[in-house]
């Protein structure tokens, strides 16, 4: 594709000086956070506004690990996203919360059972897009009605379980100085993603099939190979999302994931990854779960129905294409 | 045209293939329909026949309409992932104010507000999506969900009541023995028919063909994309109306399952994802298809539970279908 080729010129030529993305998104959600400080609800001691502040890490911390698989898929290119990414947490969360079934013991091999199916679901969106060619919208849109599907017919709107008592202490409680233990899973899976993306063959070869997958393909880069591991690796990650999703909540229903999709997948935007693929880090995918879950608390706490919220997202995406996503191209 | 003397067969199926690959579709249409009589033993009891044209055409029409829609913007090089939303707030204005047969003018007036809301809302994200040179299946992701919030803001519970009076006119009107649906479709038909053998129908193919060479041929590119979402904002309008007229109420997200219908029923009627070929006549044969297979599955009387999951096969096969098609092809 001509539009790809272009991509890679105009994005390696940066003459001025300008503030990229991901540090912009962090200004913006610092100010956010300040301006959240002076509601009439809001923090007026330190200790409620680094509470505060750790309630927010922890909630965005869902988005950004959901976030974390997108971001791949996304700079994978040729419009790689993951609708199925919200199902697939569901799925994940109730296997969990249903398996586990309040047994310490069976976390380990509940949890492998979670990352392989997210994973085949991954990989059969993989093969969808790569081998007959769908556009990965309509696949992994597709495939989020075929694991909700299997979701109804798999527990018959029955959901019974509970979560491991040893989860709930790493996930939900506070692990050391007050920090919740799901702060540090986090922060494990951001350094496992940023250097996948920067000091490994794979985030190379990620970059390079993001740009331009035919020049990728001709230098050596097995793509189809790519293509499907990076829909695997994003399949595991939202699963295993899901996973610790329902260790914080405790609880799973039918549709505990999907509110989740669209701030993961904005919140890649706003860290500066580009939506046409070959430009990207997961730093910013960081930034921007924050940034979102900041405006969704904001939202939440002036009592803003849902319907707003989702008109606010949109259009945020919205206008953040507008200012990054600008494909020059193919200026007609 | 069958009757011709000079008629030759094999010829006239190669130029229905090639020419609106609308071949394969048609067979589908045939099978599918045959299957469905089997399946519903009384087909042959006298006025059996124009009953099931009327209740079924009257359930189809909203995914036909979106489905045409759909299928002009895949011609030219485009996608729309929001007519579903487009619909949704259709439905919720006409079920909000539409409420009493006795204000014709008004009930006028709201219809007209639906389709102008239609009509701007594809503009919208013609504007985005082609005159900016955004991404059209990122732009459309984000602008439905703008839109289906706005529908959700004005109607957060199910609710609204349209007339009897209007209803039963869309549900039960027959017209020279075909039932009002199906004039509909053809007069829609038509219209198109119109503008395809002029110079808008050149264009456009030539666009979704390749857009740089039809720029350079002198046609104005962005306007042909930019009409095309208006069509399909339009169309999308319009099955609101009927979507309205067959439920009789209102429902913020009853356009939802109609955005990935559009495409399936568009790429079962041969019109290929990457623009540029197939023909509108095929995307209304993609929409009965579905159609025929939603009345199979439920004569079939699935277990309920089941449902969902084998709606979404359905529509995965679907789109994997052509696909498969090449892949098979290919490897001959």
């Amino acid at each position: 594709m001509g539009d790809t080729n272009a991509n890679a010129l105009t994005g390696t030529k940066k003459s001025k000086f300008r503030l990229s993305p991901p540090l912009t998104a962090l200004i913006v959600a610092v100010i956010l956070f300040v301006l959240s400080g002076l509601l009439p609800n809001g923090f007026n001691t330190w200790q409620t506004a680094v509470n505060q502040g750790l309630n927010i890490l922890r909630l965005a911390s869902f988005i950004a690990i959901i976030g974390a698989g997108q971001t791949l898929v996304i700079i994978s290119g040729s419009e790689g996203i993951d609708l199925s990414a919200g199902s697939v947490v569901t799925i994940g969360a109730l296997m969990t919360y249903m398996f586990i079934n309040g047994s310490n013991d069976l976390i380990l091999p509940v949890l492998l059972m979670v990352l392989v199916t997210g994973a085949l679901v991954g990989l059969i969106n993989g093969l969808g897009i790569i081998f007959l060619k769908i556009s990965p919208f309509v696949m992994t849109l597709g495939m989020a009605g075929v694991v909700q599907g299997a979701l109804i017919l798999w527990t018959k709107g029955y959901y019974d379980g509970e979560v491991a008592p040893i989860m709930t202490r790493i996930i939900a409680r506070d692990l050391v100085f007050g920090i919740p233990g799901m702060i540090f899973v986090w922060i494990i899976i951001g350094i496992a993603v940023t250097l996948l993306l920067t000091r490994t063959r794979f985030g190379k070869q990620l970059f390079a099939i993001g740009v331009n997958r035919q020049t990728a393909r001709l230098s050596g880069v097995n793509v189809t190979l790519m293509v499907v591991m990076t829909y695997v690796i994003a399949g595991a990650l939202a699963a295993f999302s899901g996973f610790l999703l329902v260790g914080y909540t405790q609880n799973a229903g039918p549709n505990l994931g999907n509110q989740y999709l669209f701030p993961s997948i904005i919140s890649v935007a706003i860290g500066g990854t580009q939506m046409s693929g070959g430009k990207g880090t997961y730093f910013g995918t960081i930034a921007g779960a924050i940034v979102i879950q900041l405006i969704t608390s904001l939202l939440t706490t002036m009592q803003l129905p849902q319907a707003l919220q989702q008109i606010i997202f949109g259009s945020l995406l919205l206008g953040i294409l507008v200012i990054y996503g600008r494909d020059k191209s193919l200026r007609l | 045209m069958p009757k011709s003397k000079k008629f030759n067969f094999s010829r006239w199926w190669t130029k229905l293939n090639v020419k609106y690959s609308i071949g394969l579709s048609l067979i589908l249409v045939v099978v599918t329909t045959v299957i469905y009589f089997v399946i519903q033993p009384n087909i042959l009891r006298p006025g059996q026949l124009n009953r099931l044209l009327t209740s079924n055409f009257r359930t189809w029409l909203p995914v036909i309409l979106v489905t045409i829609g759909q299928a002009i913007v895949l011609l030219g090089g485009g996608l729309d992932l929001s007519n579903g939303a487009i619909v949704s707030v259709g439905n919720v204005i006409l079920a909000l104010t539409v409420v009493s047969p006795d204000e014709p003018g008004k009930n006028l007036l709201m219809i007209l507000a639906v389709i102008g809301f239609g009509l701007f809302a594809g503009f919208v994200n013609g504007f985005f999506a082609a005159y900016l040179g955004l991404q059209p299946v990122i732009i459309t992701f984000a602008t439905s969900f703008v839109y289906s919030g706005f529908a959700l803001l004005l109607l957060p519970t199910p609710g609204g009541a349209i007339p009897r009076e209007y209803t039963s006119i869309y549900r039960n009107t027959n017209l020279i023995g075909f039932p009002i649906t199906l004039i509909v479709i053809a007069l829609v038909l038509l219209i198109w028919t119109f503008f395809r053998n002029r110079r808008y129908g050149r264009f456009l193919y030539a666009v979704g063909g390749d857009p740089s060479a039809a720029y350079t041929t002198g046609v104005p590119v962005t306007w042909m994309k930019i009409s095309t979402y208006i069509i399909s904002g339009l169309l999308a309008s319009l099955a609101a109306i009927a979507y309205s007229l067959l439920t009789g109420s209102g429902l913020s997200s009853s356009g939802d399952d109609m955005t990935l219908a559009s495409i399936t029923g568009a790429v079962l009627g041969g019109i290929s994802m990457s623009g540029g070929a197939g023909s509108v006549v095929g995307s209304v044969f993609g929409g009965i298809i579905l159609g025929n297979i939603r009345n199979i599955i439920s004569a079939l009387r699935l277990n309920s539970w089941w449902r969902t999951l084998v709606n979404a096969l359905v529509i995965v096969i679907a789109l994997a279908g052509p696909g498969l098609f090449n892949l098979i092809r290919r490897k001959k």
